[in-house]
């Protein structure tokens, strides 16, 4: 059941792949959604099984990589986090797989999406189910390629082509010091299956070692190495602008990809690591401050984007900070319920804007929407219970989790945790803010759109609201079911060894803090979402004077903070003009002009001037043998 | 069969065999030349064919739990001299001589319709290229192992010289030039090394001590000869006018085979020869090493010609090979005899994937391209396949070698295992660039309209190719445990003399310490 769970998307993915011209465009999306669903199925009874009932198990398959003591398998690890983290993908997944038939029915190659869509699941389990940091690295290398080909899959486009190249290579930036912390852990505890890792941290806890110069706490440099792979999937601050330009995609990727799993890798990674990074305190603070930093970052940018799709990006961004700041202060169950609940919500938002994209005659400007709730009812209804759930209003899903996140950093009595809750609690302001803006310019107002556009408009089929609406039910309800089980009282026997946490457990903090900080994210939340209502609905003049008013901080927004260009100016320009010049100065100008052909051309002149010697006139030779008789004379007299 | 298997001199069938396919194709007698080259070429494909079976009949037979020599052979031939034909394989190299073998008759199938003029020359040409190749793997005798490593390069200058491109007889001048210049030099090692030892024989050598002063002079006069064929920087610029200029299936035995013979020259020779002299110069290797991931990877990006891009990553993959080897660990010896093997067929389809448009085009360019996916569907994908495994994408052939030589080399020095790794970041970037403007975007160009997908000989060229890739990315151990206990041994023995000397000159310094006082 276990394998079938995993590899019942690998076979859809296969099937689609490669006999889709063969068998067709419904067979493919047939077979494909079979695929994913029956994996969806098994993922609940096993859930229950493994997480409520406690059997813990780990599925071996076959050796992969053995080297001397390096040893690594093919083989699925079964415990409360991932089959938490199996079912929400499959779920999600195979409500979007559903989605895709209706969205991409004008697409000329359906078979070809379906099988990238099924091939992606099944590298995220790969990833979830890892008992080992290599197979994991196998499903994260997974996702990426297969994001990179689901990002460029409009391969028309340059746009698109573009940013799937920036999305695989940003995510190699990350890569490379994932790779380093395994190679690290593989140096310090001689194993890199988790298992062993873990139970021998205890025994490492104190180990230094030096990496690249640095004598330091092994335990730590090896947690910050690996979290700079958790910054580059999860796209955090200075490794997250990729996220953005991977809007290029088809809508339903942005939900499956960026909304609700891929991107979550990276905390995934923290909390299946967390035996090692409770070892490392100050690696824990790094996480919060990267997390809390951009949590509120990427908020600020989300307030200025025109592009729907592209502010719901930005909103990925800044809740994976929340999520990450919830590992950095201990709270992983916290962490793993906001990734659970997000998984949800965001997918809605995501195939929400895809149905208004859809109806808008694939129009994602909002300022070329406004005005047409009343022609996409259901869709209209699906973005609200996905925006209610994403500001945390309750009892939807995001108030539950959200809302602990935060009391969790105010919990957690530390300086960085003061930090991360005054972000949090100004990127909750902004969240509403952004939020309320991105429904209002959507539906409501005066439209803005030709006419053409408007007359067109109209609800999505059923094959793609019904999803939605699969969606909006989590995005409801999971929180309210989740909580007892995956933070409430019975948390621990929940969990059990899937996450450590050492010393006081920051979510029995979180449940004592002061009433103001429980109430303070909804007085914020109201604000913003008033704020933006008074913005957009009753004086829709204010943002364009406010623009006008500060042009330096509007710009340095919509730039999203410059980013791109200051990667352009110091990463891609170098490195194409450093290219050129060791090709045509280094190897053209220096090694060939004095290796290869330097010695030859040097022969030919030399035998060309040994020629020129032999002119054939005789007063030459006389001469020269004038001279060497003069020479040999002098040398004879002088030298004798 | 084991009976009759062991009384075979199975390597020298497997060597030997492509000869008697030269005499069989002397015999053709026809006056048409078309249908001379029509026979060769039938003639060669199955005389490859079955070089292959029978190399595959070694590894059947092959005893992947000791690190002996097997299916040794020894017959006195200069016996004044103490030289003999000595043959024989282990872990190390015998997976090589598969290589080689299954190469080849690819190599004769991607050559089928794109060399018209005198077939049955060229088709020589890469039979007596076939037996040189695994000669040099089988071989385990100085001088024997010399012929063969220098008889290599005959018929590949031939090959490059008469069937190569515009600039052919300036590309295989260069690559003569170069090679040749390393093998005088290693020609004086192996005399020096003669007259040290007495001996030629190679299992011999490697159980003389040579004194450290003979050792370092040893190890330059090989090192110059091997770095040229890796090739390491700043020595390699041979490669990419040779790959530019050779025709499709000299590339891939260039690159596929061809580059691997100067780090298996390291393997066989400087480790476990002059361990003293290999430790001593590591720093040397890991400095030329780090310069040829970084700076060819750069210069793989400004490249606009596909195969002058594809032999300048190749460089970059070899730079991870010579920091493996030298980092003297089983994960990283290992890696760096996988990442060969992987370099080697990926590293080829590479450039058979470049031959499949040069012979519908005839042109390199690569801003000539674009937009091929629209109509060559098949070839995007096994493109995209070998692609991935030239980055090193896990579950490939690709990522196992490179994985497995920065383990090992992180635990020996983390530095240079940060160096390395940026060429995993840098691997990324140029090939997706060159896949970008080659596969993607609008089908604009008239002239690419017209191009027709993968022909039903082409698939046969390149299934094979991606069940391999695969297999090795999904199951190494296929693999991994063929070399497993002779790299263990490798790697040991190369300690072992390591720390005997150490504990000799720290007992001299001892004494002499002792004396002073």
């Amino acid at each position: 059941m276990e394998t079938a769970a995993v590899f019942l998307p690998l076979v859809g993915a296969i099937i689609a792949g490669f006999f889709g011209r063969h068998i067709g465009d419904r067979a493919s999306q047939i077979v494909t959604c079979l695929g994913v669903g029956s994996a969806a199925v098994l993922s609940v009874p096993l859930f229950f099984d493994v997480a409520v009932g406690g059997n813990e198990r780990v599925v071996n398959i076959m050796s992969w990589i053995n080297s001397g003591t390096f040893e690594t398998a093919w083989a699925l690890r079964f415990d409360t986090l991932s089959a938490v983290m199996v079912m929400t993908v499959t779920c999600v997944s195979s409500l979007i797989h559903v989605y895709s038939i209706g969205y991409m029915s004008q697409d000329d190659s359906k078979p070809r999406f379906m099988a990238y869509l099924s091939l992606f699941t099944f590298a995220m389990l790969m990833l979830v189910t890892s008992d080992n940091l290599v197979q994991l690295f196998f499903g994260w290398e997974g996702v990426g390629v297969v994001s990179y080909l689901l990002i460029g899959f409009w391969f028309k486009k340059p746009t698109a082509n573009a940013a799937a190249i920036k999305a695989f290579v940003v995510n190699r930036v990350g890569d490379f010091g994932f790779l380093l912390g395994i190679f690290g852990i593989y140096m310090v505890f001689d194993a890199v299956t988790f298992d062993t890792v873990f139970n021998a941290v205890e025994a490492h806890k104190e180990d230094t070692v030096t990496f690249f110069g640095i004598e330091g706490h092994a335990l730590t440099l090896i947690s910050l190495l690996l979290f700079i792979g958790a910054m580059g999937k999860s796209a955090q601050l200075f490794l997250h602008t990729w996220l953005p330009d991977a809007m290029e995609g088809p809508t339903p990727v942005s939900a499956l990809i960026h909304a609700a799993t891929m991107v979550t890798a990276g905390v995934f990674l923290v909390a299946r690591m967390s035996p090692v990074f409770e070892y490392a305190p100050s690696a824990l603070e790094v996480v919060t401050i990267v997390g809390a930093s951009t949590a509120f970052f990427a908020a600020t940018i989300g307030c200025v984007q025109t592009d729907i799709k592209r502010v719901i990006a930005y909103s990925t961004c800044s809740q994976l900070g929340y999520m990450f700041f919830a590992c950095g202060i201990g709270a992983y169950p916290a962490a793993i319920f906001h990734l659970m609940t997000h998984a949800w919500f965001k997918a809605l938002l995501f195939l929400g804007a895809g149905s208004v994209i859809h109806a808008m005659s694939d129009e994602q400007d909002m300022r070329k929407m406004g005005g047409i709730w009343k022609h996409v009812k259901i869709t209209y209804a699906m973005m609200w219970i996905g925006t209610l759930a994403l500001v945390a209003v309750p009892p939807f899903a995001g108030y539950y989790s959200k809302d602990l996140v935060l009391e969790a950093a105010y919990g957690a009595q530390t300086s960085v945790g003061q930090y991360a809750f005054i972000m949090g609690i100004a990127a909750a302001l902004l969240t509403a803010f952004y939020s309320g803006r991105l429904l209002l310019l959507t539906f409501h107002g005066e439209p803005r759109a030709d006419k053409q556009v408007m007359e067109h408009v109209h609800e999505s089929p059923l094959v793609m609201t019904i999803p939605l609406m699969g969606l909006a039910l989590g995005a409801i309800f999971a929180g309210m079911v989740g909580y007892d089980l995956f933070v409430g009282e019975g948390r621990s026997e929940f969990w059990r060894s899937a996450l450590a946490v050492l010393g006081e457990d920051p979510i029995e903090a979180a449940h004592h803090v002061p009433a103001w900080v429980v109430w303070l994210p909804m007085v914020v939340t109201a604000l913003g979402l008033g704020l933006s209502y008074h913005m957009y609905m009753r004086r829709p003049d204010i943002p364009g004077r406010l623009a006008a008013q500060f042009p330096r901080i509007h710009q340095f927004l919509l730039n999203k903070w410059y980013f791109d260009e200051l990667y352009d100016f110091l990463f891609v320009r170098p490195a194409f003009w450093l290219g050129n010049i060791l090709w045509k100065r280094g190897d053209e100008g220096t090694i060939d002009r004095f290796g290869p052909n330097g010695i030859s051309s040097t022969i030919i002149n030399g035998a060309r001037r040994l020629g020129a010697v032999q002119s054939g006139y005789l007063y030459h030779y006389a001469f020269a043998m004038i001279i060497g008789i003069a020479l040999f004379v002098s040398w004879t007299v002088v030298g004798g | 069969m084991n009976g009759f298997v062991e009384n075979l001199p199975l390597l020298s069938v497997v060597t030997f065999t492509p000869l008697l396919g030269v005499l069989l194709l002397l015999t053709i007698r026809a006056d048409d030349p078309e249908i001379v080259a029509r026979n060769s070429r039938w003639v060669t494909l199955w005389v490859t064919l079955g070089t292959f079976l029978s190399s595959l009949l070694m590894w059947a037979n092959f005893d992947p739990g000791t690190a002996d020599f097997q299916f040794v052979e020894q017959a006195a031939w200069f016996p004044r001299f103490g030289i003999s034909y000595h043959m024989g394989v282990d872990g190390i190299s015998m997976l090589f001589v598969i290589l080689s073998t299954f190469l080849m008759p690819i190599c004769i199938l991607a050559s089928w319709d794109s060399i018209k003029v005198r077939v049955r020359e060229y088709m020589i040409s890469f039979l007596i290229l076939e037996t040189m190749m695994i000669g040099m793997f089988c071989a385990l005798d100085m001088v024997l192992f010399y012929v063969f490593f220098e008889g290599v390069l005959i018929p590949m200058f031939l090959i490059i010289g008469i069937w190569g491109g515009a600039r052919r007889v300036y590309a295989a001048f260069k690559f003569f030039l170069y090679t040749l210049t390393g093998s005088v030099l290693l020609l004086v090692a192996i005399l020096a090394m003669y007259f040290t030892a007495g001996t030629t024989d190679i299992p011999t050598l490697m159980t003389t001590n040579f004194p450290f002063q003979i050792q370092f002079w040893l190890w330059l006069g090989l090192f110059a000869s091997f770095a040229v064929k890796v090739p390491m920087w700043p020595v390699h610029t041979w490669l990419p006018d040779a790959h530019v200029q050779a025709p499709t299936a000299g590339s891939v035995i260039l690159a596929g085979v061809l580059l691997k013979m100067g780090a298996y020259g390291f393997l066989r020779f400087s480790m476990p020869m002059l361990p003293l002299a290999s430790e001593y110069f590591t720093p040397l290797v890991y400095g030329l090493s780090i310069i040829a991931v970084i700076y060819t990877s750069l210069v793989a990006l400004a490249q606009e010609d596909m195969k002058k891009l594809i032999a300048y990553s190749s460089v970059a993959h070899m730079g991870f090979v010579t920091v493996g080897i030298f980092a003297a660990t089983q994960q990283a010896v290992q890696g760096a005899i996988y990442q060969m093997l992987s370099h080697g067929v990926v590293s080829g389809a590479l450039f058979l994937c470049v031959g499949v448009v040069y012979d519908r085009l005839h042109t390199r360019e690569i801003s000539r391209y674009g937009g091929l996916v629209n109509n060559m569907p098949k070839y995007a994908f096994v493109f995209m396949l070998m692609m991935l495994a030239s980055v090193g994408l896990p579950g490939t052939a690709g990522f196992v070698g490179e994985f497995l030589i920065l383990t090992g080399v992180f635990q020996v020095n983390t530095w240079v295992a940060l160096f390395t790794a940026t060429g995993v970041i840098l691997g990324a970037t140029y090939m997706l660039y060159l896949y970008r403007r080659v596969i993607y975007g609008e089908l604009t160009k008239e002239d690419l309209k017209g191009m027709l997908d993968l022909s039903g000989r082409e698939t046969v060229i390149f299934a094979p190719l991606c069940i391999v890739v695969m297999w090795m990315g999904v199951y190494p151990m296929s693999f991994l445990s063929v070399m497993d206990v002779s790299v263990a041994k490798l790697v040991a023995d190369y300690h072992n003399a390591l720390d005997a000397h150490a504990a000799a000159t720290g007992l001299v310094d001892g004494v002499s310490l002792a004396l002073g006082r």
